[in-house]
């Protein structure tokens, strides 16, 4: 919409007056002054969590020529300082969008969950009536992880004592393969509560009880992801161990 | 013709000037006629600024009044090279503190890092001007893609100095492939492992229709060439130890001449033992005696094993953080004069399970590169308007939070240009300042991490420890240098800095060096235009006694003679100031008084050697008209 002052939803371009991206002028490409918006809508995405990375780089790479400070070398100043603050948002959103763990983060804190508060409500929470506690041990790993915490002192002090035992070496493997395809089956949950999530955001009910049930997609997702961290944190250990 | 932007290879050995020619890179070559301009920088007796080829000799001759490897000292502090002190013949200067930019001693003048690498830059730019035929200011300059913020800073600061506008700062594998990929023009995954004088870098970038963009980026900043020859300086002095004595081994390892002579022997034989099977040292050492020693390339290659196996961990890691296996690495491209080592290659080889690419110049590519990086940046031409380059961040940047802890506000490979957000809050209740100690590196602990810069946000409003939010907001850009603002949310109390290096310079110190460079080249060239007027007064004095005595004087008018005599006086007068315009203004009004005396005299020695008389006798060659030539000054 042509002469719209600019701060309004839909500003117009400063140099050709059309409407225009949030990044650059669709009619006479000039770079714009950044706005506030979330990663998502930056790259014109859906908040969605099914992604096609491919679709992402492809249209990362598109942003990058039309942003880069490189683009901007014989500009004068306030274009290149739009670019600067452009293309570095451009950076941040592509490594935040391209990665499924930081995406997923990235929508929670998004939608107001934020990451460790909640985490850490949702333990005394869990304390409190006795459900499952987040920030503790996955039961599911309980077994695992006592054996492998003694076989990695284990493995510690033998280091230290300058001895090898092949034998010890062969468990840990093995429970760092286990701990590996953990890893990867709650990748999958993860990814099933995505679906979930993109579904809710297709209906684009605001009623409460559809409400309700994106929260609950957010708090299960919020949940995958703790104990993601556990066992990602537990693979870390052993790498650790193994190497030093 | 718009002013050319050049690119400029800052090396540690080695330094080039280039320019995109039409479609191609080409090195522009100095006066000299060659491509490499040694990173040399010499003072000679008349404190006259030697660089390059002609700075080289002084190593051997002069060393104290010469420098090589500056590279190494960019942006860092005192106690940050005391290992390269026991192995550089640098010489601090007497007066350093600790916490200041350190100085180096060249004769009897101190010079900052920045200060002697703007010597180089400035002999490149005039290189490049003379190629062009008129002024250079702008110019890409490219860095080892492991410098932190400090040396990078510390470069940038050497362009200001040498009158450069550094339109960016490129990181040298980076620019390796820019000019391998602009004529390949392939899609696909490259590694480029470059292994220099002093710097080693490894970066995996994926080509994608003219993007190039870095996944990853590992090295170490203190492992090249140097090296090496150090450690075949320290076998050669063990060598002279046990041949010839204790003694007098101590007494060579304390003369600057004698290992001056070692290294430049060693350099040779490495060089010589890329190509052949052995290699011979002859070092003439003081009081006539010689270090003489054969060096197989068995042996050479076991030596140097340690040193070239250090670059096996950044490459590991950097194919780690790429989340790739060798064999997915399509092409390996080798940069830097190191990368000539047979053993080197054959380590590449077997780490990416591929024959690496050696049909570019090693010395070379990064300047072409960085020509082309230059080009882009001036608009672009036909064949680079598809190409950009996307870099990455080489360390993760944040800052010191309660405890010695760093936090990480931006990851090392991020994409540049980024920035981050984080959030903080006080410690103690009423607290109104917070010190913001910004870090580089990956260690856990603040004290292991490189220490940026410290600044203090201000006049917080006294609240409850854990009220106020603080926010903490960090921005690299396309340079990959740090800015850092902080704000506390509540009271929007705001504090901003560009990082300025805890060992570097300030804007001021730069500006005043930049315009004491000026007025020291200036200086130059005023001091050498009074130096040959004073030797053509000279000559033209000496001719005009020897002409008094000629009878030629005594055919002169008294009033010519009266006039002729003053203006003497008057050149004699000026003669030893230092203004060389009222030195050239009396040359010029003695030599036109002077004009009817060398035709009588002219006449004269005409007619004697009719009479059969010697010319010799008569001066002709020496007379006022005849002066000596003198060379044209030349701004330097």
């Amino acid at each position: 919409m042509p002469g719209q002052a600019p701060g309004d939803a839909t500003p117009s371009c400063w140099s050709c007056g059309t409407m225009r991206a949030v990044h650059f002028c669709s009619s006479c490409g000039k770079v714009q002054p950044p706005v506030p918006v979330d990663y998502f809508t930056f790259f014109g995405f859906p908040r969605k969590l099914n992604l096609d990375t491919a679709e992402l780089e492809r249209e990362f790479y598109a942003l990058s020529r039309r942003l880069h400070p490189d683009v901007f070398g014989q500009a004068e100043t306030q274009e290149r300082t739009w670019s600067l603050e452009q293309s570095s948002m451009l950076n941040d959103a592509y490594r935040t969008l391209k990665d499924p763990i930081k995406r997923t983060e990235y929508l929670l804190r998004l939608e107001g969950v934020e990451l460790e508060e909640q985490s850490k409500q949702a333990t005394e929470k869990a304390r409190a009536t006795g459900e499952l506690k987040k920030q503790a041990v996955p039961p599911d790993l309980l077994e695992e992880v006592f054996e492998l915490n003694m076989h990695l002192e284990e493995l510690r002090m033998q280091k230290k004592m300058g001895e090898d035992d092949p034998a010890l070496l062969e468990e840990i493997g093995k429970a760092k393969l286990s701990l590996e395809e953990k890893n990867g089956a709650l990748l999958n949950e993860l990814k099933a509560e995505w679906s979930k999530w993109d579904k809710a955001v297709e209906e684009r009910s605001e009623d409460n009880g559809t409400k309700s049930d994106r929260r609950k997609i957010l708090d299960r997702m919020l949940d995958v992801l703790n104990r993601r961290n556990y066992v990602r944190n537990l693979v870390r250990d052993v790498n650790e161990a193994l190497e030093s | 013709m718009a002013e050319p932007i050049v690119g400029i290879d800052l090396g540690t050995t080695n330094s080039l000037v280039a320019y995109m020619q039409g479609d191609s890179p080409v090195v522009i070559p100095g006066e000299d006629g060659l491509n490499l301009v040694p990173s040399v920088v010499a003072l000679d007796e008349n404190n006259q600024v030697i660089v390059g080829n002609d700075a080289r000799r002084y190593l051997i001759e002069t060393p104290e009044r010469a420098v090589y490897s500056v590279k190494r000292l960019m942006g860092r502090g005192v106690e940050d090279i005391l290992e390269e002190l026991k192995l550089f013949p640098f010489r601090l200067a007497d007066d350093l503190q600790s916490g200041e930019v350190i100085r180096i001693k060249l004769g009897a003048k101190t010079f900052t890092p920045p200060e002697i690498s703007a010597f180089i830059l400035r002999q490149l730019k005039r290189n490049a001007e003379r190629f062009f035929g008129g002024p250079v200011t702008k110019a890409v300059i490219t860095v080892p893609a492991y410098f932190n913020d400090a040396q990078r800073q510390a470069t940038k600061d050497a362009g200001r100095i040498a009158g450069l506008n550094v339109l960016r700062l490129v990181n040298e594998p980076t620019a390796a492939s820019l000019a391998y990929g602009l004529d390949k023009k392939k899609n696909g995954i490259v590694a480029v492992y470059d292994l220099g004088g002093g710097t080693f870098d490894i970066s995996i970038l994926k080509l994608h229709d003219g993007i190039f963009e870095v996944i990853a980026t590992n090295g170490d900043t203190h492992l090249g060439g140097d090296d090496i020859d150090n450690l075949l300086i320290a076998i050669a002095l063990d060598d002279i130890r046990g041949d010839l004595g204790l003694e007098f081994g101590n007494e060579v390892r304390r003369s600057g001449e004698a290992v001056a002579r070692i290294r430049q022997a060693v350099i040779e034989a490495k060089i010589v033992l890329s190509s052949q099977p052995t290699a011979k040292l002859d070092v003439d050492l003081p009081d006539g005696k010689k270090y003489q020693r054969e060096i197989s390339l068995e042996v050479f290659e076991q030596m140097i094993q340690p040193i070239i196996d250090r670059t096996v961990g950044p490459c590991k890691q950097a194919l780690k953080d790429a989340r790739l296996k060798p064999e997915q690495i399509d092409e390996i491209v080798l940069v830097g004069g190191s990368t000539r080592i047979p053993k080197v290659r054959r380590l590449v080889q077997d780490l990416f399970q591929r024959v690496p690419h050696t049909d570019l110049n090693p010395d070379e590519v990064v300047a072409l590169g960085a020509a082309v990086q230059a080009n882009i940046l001036g608009g672009g031409s036909d064949i680079t308007k598809e190409m950009l380059l996307l870099d990455v961040t080489p360390l993760s940047l944040g800052i010191e939070v309660a405890g010695g802890v760093t936090d990480k506000i931006i990851l090392r490979n991020s994409t540049i240009p980024a920035s981050a957000t984080q959030y903080y809050t006080t410690q103690v209740d009423g607290q109104t300042n917070v010190a913001i100690h910004v870090l580089q590196g990956e260690r856990e602990l603040a004290r292991d991490c490189r220490s940026l810069a410290r600044f203090d946000l201000k006049g917080v409003p006294p609240m409850p420890a854990g009220l106020p939010r603080i926010e903490v907001k960090f921005l690299i850009d396309a340079n990959g240098i740090l800015r850092v603002s902080a704000r506390e949310q509540r009271s929007g109390k705001e504090a901003e800095i560009d990082v300025q290096p805890t060992y570097g310079l300030t804007d001021e110190q730069v500006e005043n060096m930049l315009l004491a460079s000026f007025d020291y080249a200036e200086e130059d060239f005023r001091q050498r235009q009074v130096i040959e007027a004073r030797r053509e007064a000279d000559t033209i004095l000496t001719a005009l006694a020897k002409g008094k005595k000629n009878q030629a004087w005594q055919e002169l008018t008294n009033d010519e003679r009266r006039n002729v005599e003053t203006l003497e006086k008057a050149l004699v007068a000026v003669k030893d100031g230092d203004d060389h315009h009222a030195i050239r203004g009396g040359i010029d009004a003695l030599n036109e008084a002077t004009m009817r005396l060398a035709e009588l005299m002219m006449d004269t020695a005409v007619s004697t050697a009719l009479k059969g008389k010697a010319m010799d006798d008569t001066d002709l060659e020496e007379g006022p008209q005849a002066g000596h030539p003198v060379a044209k000054a030349e701004f330097k």
